[in-house]
């Protein structure tokens, strides 16, 4: 052991020698705490002996000294007073030592009240803010639609290409296997009843309304909700939102609103091909199942069909899109200073619109009720 | 040169698919040295570090730190060689997740077993050497001006008391008057401490400063001498880096260098 204690009488001897290096720090912390400096009147530093004492090790030590004269013992050193000792001791010399829990926040009863009222005034302002950017969107979306140019038809193709055409395979697998699996369960239990063929009624109706709409603005909502807020946070990160602002273009105009309208043209789209895979799936399903023919399957939809019942899922795409394109966009523009905060603000971007999918959906749902669409 | 070199580089040759980035580089560095490595833009500055690391295996040649070759090592053995050095990255590297303290501590929370008290003592010794306020160390980095990073990044470098210091880029993106702070604390410590420090630098004044030597990488090789005999080396490049416009307004305002031979 480099570092040991010896106390006689009310000496005590502190003798450091060989290698006290870094990599001892944990032990010879243990020695020098389980060393109570009560009572001494005197520590002798012995350090003939040693060879190497590293910097975290001569802190410890001059920690320990310093508490041992704080006591009221007297400090020696046989032999020579090992440099590293003089460095630290410099290091500090000009103000007296801070407590430890300067490096740790309190968080005293009156901070408690004010954290609250601060949270308060924070929400306040966030709904402030994100009326501020739907504002300016609209109206972004408005002057461009006045003057055509500013719609950037260009960059409006890329993201139905990117949000769109790209999400076709997975939109229409997983339209298809959802159906599949709710007209399998619809058939078991109407077969019970000896009502099988009402599994045409209940995957037309619930794909066409609920179900292929739906399941498209969710899937959207995780692939492109989140590379909206991804893309717009990086470009916020290397500055290039305000490079965008010196060059005297709006970042809304040519980052948002293209995004969004962009959106409500593919989320339509990926939307009537999920009906499509979805009336496919029950199709398949029920002449697996319940041998209905693919005829006899069309011609029972035609009965079911209602002449809003596709207009009905359809109208919600467009509200979906917007709510997805803005949650995602919005997120994006909040992102500043870090890359811990775009990963947190991606999410974020995800899960809420997720959230406001189906919260608006609920909504729809009420509104068809009362006017009875 | 007396003493056996702390880190030596032999023939090192780094390539990637067809291009050639360093064919042949030899280098000492001696114990208790500031050198300086400069070199244009693509010379493989950043490789060479990284191949000093142990990040990067060369293709041939050897490099040994304190006397073992470390290409020749596992990351088993490597572990160890790491322990003995610290370096701060170009653009600080913190860790953003966590706040000063806790990136100085990481590399001592990782290695060694110690109590919270110890750990914060030893974070405090640290953000005092390198002249950080207390309550820097509760900050993210995010929350730091430019000239906090670099201090931050040297706490952590220091953080496990290594005998060697890798700096990349220690004062870019400073400005000057930082750049001149930042420059005094490296000449401060590695006096203090008798590190040896290898810093990449394209800072004249830096250079001015804080190196006893100073290798340029040209040519895909390494030109290593003191800084009165480099500036006469008749190389072209190295002509135009130190007599160019750029370098003629720092040496006419230059105050008298910090040392002219390493020890």
């Amino acid at each position: 052991m480099p570092v040991a204690t010896q106390l006689s009488g009310d000496t005590l001897a502190l003798r450091l020698e060989g290698e006290c290096s870094i990599n001892e720090v944990g032990d010879i912390e243990r020695v020098l705490s389980a060393t109570s400096a009560q009572g001494i009147r005197q520590v002798r530093v012995e350090s003939e002996q040693l060879n190497r004492l590293d910097l975290s090790v001569a802190w410890l030590v001059r920690n320990f000294l310093n508490a041992a004269s704080e006591q009221g013992a007297t400090v020696s050193f046989d032999g020579h007073k090992p440099a590293n000792l003089d460095f630290v001791e410099d290091m500090t010399h000009e103000e007296s030592i801070v407590a430890h829990d300067t490096l740790s926040p309190s968080v005293p009863i009156g901070a408690a009240i004010e954290a609250i009222g601060k949270n308060f005034l924070g929400h306040v302002r966030r709904a402030r803010t994100a009326l501020e950017f739907f504002g300016r969107v609209l109206a972004n979306v408005g002057r461009a639609l006045a003057q055509p140019p500013r719609l950037r038809p260009a960059s409006i193709a890329r993201h139905v290409y990117e949000t769109g055409v790209q999400a076709i395979p997975i939109v229409a697998l997983i339209a298809f296997l959802i159906t599949l699996v709710i007209a399998y369960i619809g058939a078991q239990q109407l077969e019970r009843f000896g009502a099988e063929i009402y599994t045409v009624n209940l995957v037309t109706v619930g794909v066409l309304r609920e179900m292929g709409v739906l399941l498209t603005a969710i899937i959207v909502a995780g692939r492109s909700g989140s590379a909206f807020a991804a893309e717009i946070g990086v470009m916020k990160l290397n500055d290039e939102v305000d490079a965008l602002k010196s060059i005297g273009m709006d970042p809304y105009e040519v980052l948002v609103v293209p995004r969004v309208l962009g959106l409500v043209i593919a989320l339509p789209l990926l939307t009537i091909l999920a009906d499509a895979m979805g009336l496919a799936g029950g199709a398949l399903l029920c002449s697996w199942l319940l041998d209905i023919s693919w005829p006899q399957f069309v011609a029972r939809m035609q009965e079911a069909l209602a002449p809003t019942t596709f207009w009905a899922g359809f109208l919600k795409a467009p509200v979906f899109a917007v709510l997805i394109a803005l949650t995602g966009a919005y997120r994006g523009m909040q992102v500043r200073d870090s890359s811990r905060e775009l990963g947190r603000l991606t999410t974020v971007a995800v899960v809420q619109s997720i959230f406001l999918v189906i919260f608006a959906n609920a909504i729809f749902a009420i509104i068809y009720l009362e006017i009875d669409f | 040169m007396h003493m056996d070199p702390i880190i030596s580089i032999r023939g090192v040759v780094n390539r990637f698919d067809t291009q050639v980035v360093h064919d042949g580089v030899d280098l000492d560095v001696y114990q208790g040295e500031v050198l300086g490595i400069v070199g244009g833009s693509g010379s493989g500055k950043s490789v060479l570090l990284r191949t000093l690391l142990g990040l990067q295996r060369p293709r041939a040649g050897t490099v040994s730190m304190e006397g073992k070759d470390i290409t020749a090592m596992s990351e088993q053995e490597l572990l160890s060689v790491k322990r003995r050095y610290g370096v701060t990255f170009q653009h600080g590297a913190l860790f953003s997740a966590l706040t000063v303290a806790e990136n100085v501590q990481l590399p001592m929370r990782e290695h060694f077993d110690l109590t919270e008290a110890t750990l914060q003592s030893l974070t405090e010794l640290r953000l005092r050497m390198v002249g950080l306020p207390l309550e820097a160390g509760l900050k993210l980095p995010s929350q730091l001006s430019g000239g906090m990073i670099k201090r931050a990044a040297l706490a952590r470098a220091l953080a496990l008391d290594p005998a060697i210091l890798f700096l990349d880029e220690p004062t870019s993106g400073l400005d000057p008057i930082s750049a001149a702070a930042f420059d005094q604390l490296i000449v401060y410590l590695q006096k203090a401490l008798k590190l040896t420090i290898v810093m990449i630098t394209h800072d004249l004044d830096t250079i001015m400063t804080t190196c006893d030597r100073v290798g340029v990488l040209v040519d895909k090789k390494m030109i290593v001498d003191t800084l009165p005999k480099i500036v006469q080396n008749p190389h072209p490049w190295i002509q135009e880096y130190f007599h160019g416009p750029r370098a003629r307004a720092v040496r006419s305002s230059s105050r008298p260098s910090a040392s002219t031979s390493p020890q």
